[in-house]
Parts: structure tokens; sequence; C-alpha cells
């Protein structure tokens, strides 16, 4: 599904330039949940907004899906991101005076899905995270947990090949995370590839193999023994 | 483009911050209230001065003998002459373009002798021979009875339309006007009309104390013979009396043995040329209120960019979340973009009502006054005014978002996401 080659980035800040990611190779196979992990500044986050399509490698070749992703102009890179993507934030990133269910049709609005099918459908994608009542609310009379939830349904929405989660239990106590894990093994269940980057080691536990990056390489990728959230919840 | 969604987020982003996005409106409001108002007031003043026209055909020049002053022919200078009644005939020949050609003769006037008698009353009055067509070069209204016709032209009947002055000065109150009788220079003429003229060129008065009488009928009471005092002739409207003038002289002089360049034998008024000059003055004030009114509207639409720049760039973080979730560029820019014109329309459209309120208070206020000595009348907007006002108003906002909306796709989206 995710295949990448000797990738390297580098952030220029002033005169000094700073390599983040210095040549990492990996794979990700369909139906797979994949946790990176690593201190803090050691590239997580750069290696999965590459991936998001986000932001742009300096080298290295990326393949999405056998899509070769390289020199895309915005236009098409949107267009990717939209059907084959899904983006989990550890702020959540809700359009603050939208409510959940408009928040959750977005995708589909970009994807210029009538707005009746379109609302149907966000409204299904709410009930699966279970927060069928909460249509109508505002982000802002949400707790935590349900704001990460209803960010899952969005991501979710566009019926992505891969969702990439960052941090995705950062802002959250941890029966909140659990439950937010629960929902991810579930959503992984159904089969769909799922990357997580986490720092935190019980988090990770609960994906089925963990990425380790230390000073811009893998130094370790094996794969675990998964623990189920739901026997915490 | 403009489906139920863009307007749903295009109402949801103006309406997040109304006192703004109300202040940021004013600008525009502002400036294409001014233009509207400008552009009415100009009218109002046209109208107002065209209005003392008083509807005279304004392609219409007046055409009269002086003296000769060059030999010609072996005819001396300083000879006088006289229009002939067949001369009507053959400027009309020689002159298609012409819709009228008015041979008139004229009797008394402001300060003259009295020359009208009926009963003890006298006065002394302009009397015209006329044609009948004269009413469609100086209008006036028929107040009772009828205008002079060709029946009475050729039949030479001794009948006469006189002004309301006249009726004023030689009736009792109440008194049957029509089928009495006048006496002018000592001729019995049978009243037949009353009239009175529109316009407010100065001497109303002495434009209501005039009398018409048959042209023909003129000339044998009072021995004018084949001889025409003055001409008023009037172009058709597809071509200017200016134009045609030289011809319509050349006719007069090669029949009245004028040397060709004697253009001072042929003395003339041309009401066109007249009317252009004011008209020019009209072009003029217009081209002001555009100035003025495009320049307020241009700070308006500063102010709109800048509070667009604004928007965007605190909704950088917004920006980010909806390109990660597939939004194109192009459907970023056009929200800016539409979000700015929709601005720009609704502000203007409020000025352009605002205005036509006013305006159209102004024209409630003036309905009972008698403008006609105001030199202002009936300030008002046509349509093509708010046309072009809307087309600026659309072409502003547009320029007004190119910036913005630039600015809103120039970042990475990973680092409008970062932004807080
Ligand atoms: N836009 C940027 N400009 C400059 N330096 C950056 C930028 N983004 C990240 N960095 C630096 O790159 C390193 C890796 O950042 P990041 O990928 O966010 O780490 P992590 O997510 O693992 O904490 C950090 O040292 C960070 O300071
Ligand atoms: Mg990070």
């Amino acid at each position: 599904m995710i295949e990448i080659k000797d990738l390297h980035k580098s952030y220029k800040t002033g005169g000094s330039s700073l390599h983040v990611l210095k040549g990492i190779n990996f794979s990700v196979a369909e139906g797979e949940l994949v946790s990176i992990m690593g201190s803090s500044g050691s590239g997580k986050s750069t290696l999965l907004n590459i991936l998001g399509m986000l932001d742009e490698a300096d080298e290295g070749t990326y393949t999405l899906d056998g899509v070769p992703i390289k020199n895309l102009n915005e236009t098409v890179a949107a267009r990717y991101r939209n059907k084959f993507l899904g983006f989990i934030f550890q702020s959540f990133n809700l359009i603050s005076y939208k409510s959940a269910l408009d928040n959750v049709a977005l995708p589909l609005y970009y994807q210029g899905v009538k707005r009746k099918e379109r609302m149907e459908s966000a409204m299904n994608y709410l009930e699966k995270v279970g927060l069928k009542d909460w249509s109508s609310h505002l982000p802002n009379e949400l707790s935590g947990g349900q704001k990460q939830r209803v960010a899952i349904a969005r991501a979710l929405a566009s019926d992505p090949k891969v969702l990439l989660a960052d941090e995705p239990t950062g802002a959250l106590d941890s029966k909140t995370s659990y439950e937010v894990m629960d929902l991810i093994q579930e959503i992984n269940e159904e089969g769909r590839t799922i990357l997580i980057v986490t720092h935190e080691h019980d988090i990770a536990q609960m994906t089925k193999r963990i990425v380790n990056l230390k000073d811009g390489v893998i130094i370790d990728d094996t794969l675990v023994d998964q623990v189920k959230a739901q026997q915490y919840v | 483009m403009f489906s139920r969604d863009n307007w749903n987020e295009i109402i949801e982003a103006l309406s997040s911050n109304w006192f703004r996005t109300t202040l940021t409106a004013f600008g525009v409001l502002w400036g294409i209230f001014i233009l509207v108002i400008l552009l009415a007031a100009g009218k109002g003043l046209e109208n107002g001065v065209k209005q003392g026209f008083g509807g005279i055909a304004t392609n219409s020049m007046f055409m009269w003998t002086q003296t000769a002053s060059r030999p010609y022919k072996g005819l001396p200078k300083g000879r006088r002459y006289s229009f002939k009644i067949s001369d009507v005939a053959a400027i009309k020949e020689a002159v298609p373009d012409l819709r009228f050609v008015s041979p008139r003769n004229q009797l008394g006037g402001f300060g003259g002798t009295n020359n009208v008698v009926r009963g003890l009353n006298t006065g002394a009055y302009n009397v015209y021979g006329d044609y009948p067509e004269i009413i469609q070069q100086e209008p006036m209204d028929i107040t009772s009875g009828r205008f002079v016709n060709y029946s009475d032209i050729n039949e030479k009947r001794k009948v006469a339309v006189i002004g309301d002055g006249v009726r004023r000065e030689m009736y009792d109150q109440g008194e049957e006007v029509l089928g009495s009788y006048i006496k002018i220079n000592g001729v019995n003429f049978m009243v037949i009309g009353t009239y009175k003229k529109k316009g407010n060129n100065g001497n109303m008065e002495e434009a209501q104390k005039q009398i018409y009488v048959p042209f023909t009928a003129f000339s044998q009471a009072f021995n004018r013979g084949e001889d025409v005092g003055w001409m008023a002739i009037t172009a058709n409207d597809g071509s200017s009396i200016t134009e045609l003038k030289g011809s319509i002289m050349d006719v007069i002089k090669s029949r009245h043995s004028i040397h060709p360049e004697d253009d001072r034998a042929v003395g003339h008024f041309d009401l066109y040329e007249e009317f252009s000059k004011i008209n020019g003055l009209f072009v003029a004030l217009k081209g002001v209120a555009y100035f003025v009114g495009v320049l307020v509207l241009l700070s308006g639409i500063i102010g709109i960019s800048n509070i667009m720049l604004i928007v965007v760039k605190e909704r950088t973080n917004e920006i980010g979340i909806r390109r990660a979730l597939g939004a194109g560029p192009w459907k970023i820019r056009g929200q800016v973009l539409t979000e700015s014109v929709f601005l720009t329309i609704i502000s203007g459209m409020a000025g352009i009502v605002l205005a036509t309120l006013i305006i159209a208070g102004i024209n409630y206020m003036m309905q009972g006054m008698d403008t006609s000595e105001m030199m202002f009348a009936n300030p008002s907007v046509d349509l093509q005014v708010v046309m072009t006002a809307l087309a600026i108003l659309v072409i502003s906002g547009l320029l007004a978002g190119l910036i913005p909306a630039q600015n809103a796709i120039r970042v990475k989206p990973v680092d409008a996401l970062r932004t807080e």
C-alpha cells in the first residue's frame, strides 16, 4: 500500500540546514496498523506529513497504492489527499463554526457529492463513532474524546485507502485515549490501513507493528502482540 | 459555482464576525452611494435645464434675412431682400433630411404699440402667421379649442389661437373665449383655441402672450404678399441641423442672387449647437461624478481587500484543514473571491438602495413644488447606471479578493496546519 525508498528531508532555517530524515526505507501492506515511535523531534510528524502529501520530500521515492507520488501540483495533490487519505490530528482540527455533521461531510463536499447523499453518508459515519445524537453540535460543545471521534468519522468519510494519525491521543486522558484506540482498532479490523504517530508506549502496543525512528533513520521495525484497547474501556 | 453549499460557506464565513463585516461593507456602501447620488443630482440638473427648453425641438434652427454684404451679379452690397414662400418648397426639395420647414410672419411684439383690440380692452402682443407644424417645433398645450390646421391655411380663415396671458387680459373670468372675435390691426379674427407654454427660459410671461393665426390668412390680412419673415427649420432625428444648415443657406443664396461666400446675408440661430454645448457640460458633470465615486469606491475596495487579507490570515489553519481534506487551490481561491465579490455586491447594493431611497425622498418632497424656476427636476438613476455600478462592483470585488486569494494558498498545507 505504501512504499518509500531512501527518503530525505531537511529544513532550512536561516543559514543552517537541519537534516531531519536521513534515508527512510519502509513499506506498509494493506490492512496493517502501524505505529511510528521516537523521541520528540525525531521526525515522526515530518515523515507522516510527507506520506500525507502535505509536505514534500527532498529525495527518495514514494508510492501510494501503486501511484508514484512525485512533483504533484497542488490540484492533483489535493485530489489524492481527498481520495487516498484520511487525517487525524492531535489537536482534532475541526472547523469551529461547523456542526459535527458538517465537519464530517466536508471531504465529501470536496469530492462533489450531492448534499443529501453527503449528509446521509456523514450521519452514518457519526453513528459508527457513536455520536449520532451529537450531529448538530458545534465542536466547542463536545469533549476532547468526542471531538476526536468526529475527526475520525471525518477521516473515514471519503473512504480513504490509508488513515494517517499524528498523536491522535496526545491531547486526551488515558481513559479517553483507550476509547479512541478501541475505535481505531475496530476500524483496522474492517481492513483499513492505519498509521499512527505516537510517543506513548501503551498506545504503540495497541498497534500491530512498531517502527522506531531515531536521528532520522529507522532503528527498529518489529511486529507486536497487539493489546486490545477494549479491555480498558 | 453558486450552489447552496457555496452560499452556506460564504454566509457562515461572513457572519462569524458581523461587526467587522459591517464596518468593511460600509466603505463600499459609501462609495457607490456617492456615485449614485452624484449621477442622480447631475441628472436632476440636466432635467431642470432641459425642461427650460420647454420641449422645443432642439434639432432646429431659425433663419432670417439680413442685408447682402457683398456685391454680386451686378447687384450692390447693402441690398435688402426677403424670403419668399416658394423658398420653402425649394429648401425641402434640395435638402431632403429636413422634418419641418416652417415659414413665419410676425407682427408687433413686446413694448410695441397696442395692436389687438377686443371691445374696450387693448393690448400689445406678438402675432404670428404660422403653419400647423409649428406646434411640433415649439410645443404648447392647447388648453381649449384647437390649433391652426390645414383647412384654415387653405381657406385662409381668419381664426386665431391665443395664449393664456392674452385671454386673461382681454377676457373676464369665466367668459366664453372660443367663437369670440378679436381685432388684430383692425382685422377681425375668430378665436378657435387657447394655449399654454411650458419651459422656464426667463420670459414665460411673454410666451403666454402670443397669438397664432394661419400663415395664409396673415399674409392676406396684413399685405405680406409672397414674403416670409423668417423660418423655423427642424432636421430629421437621424441628421443634425448643424450639418445641414450650410446646404439650406446655399439654396437661399442662389435663389436670391447672394454671393456664395456672403454668410452675413442670412442670419441664423442654431439651437442644436447651443444645446450641444449644454449637453457637453452634462457629459463633463457625469465624468466628475464617476471620478469622485470611483475614487471613494476604490478606498472601500482597498478596505475589503484588507479585511479579506486579515480573514485569510486568521483562517490559515482552517484553510490548511480544508486543503488536507482535499480542497484544491481553485476551490480555496474561489471561496475567497466569492466572499469578496459577495461582500462587495451586498454592500454596494445597500449603497444603491440607500441612495435610491434618498432620491425618492427628494422627488417626493419636490412633487408639490413648481420646479420650473429651480433648474433642478426629477433627479433619478436609470437602470443603466445601476447596471454599470453593479459591473464596477463585481470587478472591484474580484480585484479586492485577488491578493488575499493568492495568499490563502501560498503557504504549504503543512505550515498552514501548524499555524494556530
Ligand atoms: N517547518 C519546519 N522548519 C524548521 N524546522 C522544522 C520544521 N518542522 C519541523 N522542524 C524540525 O524538524 C525536527 C523534526 O520535527 P517533527 O517531525 O515535528 O518531530 P516529531 O514529530 O518527531 O516530534 C524538529 O527538530 C523540528 O524542530
Ligand atoms: Mg510531532
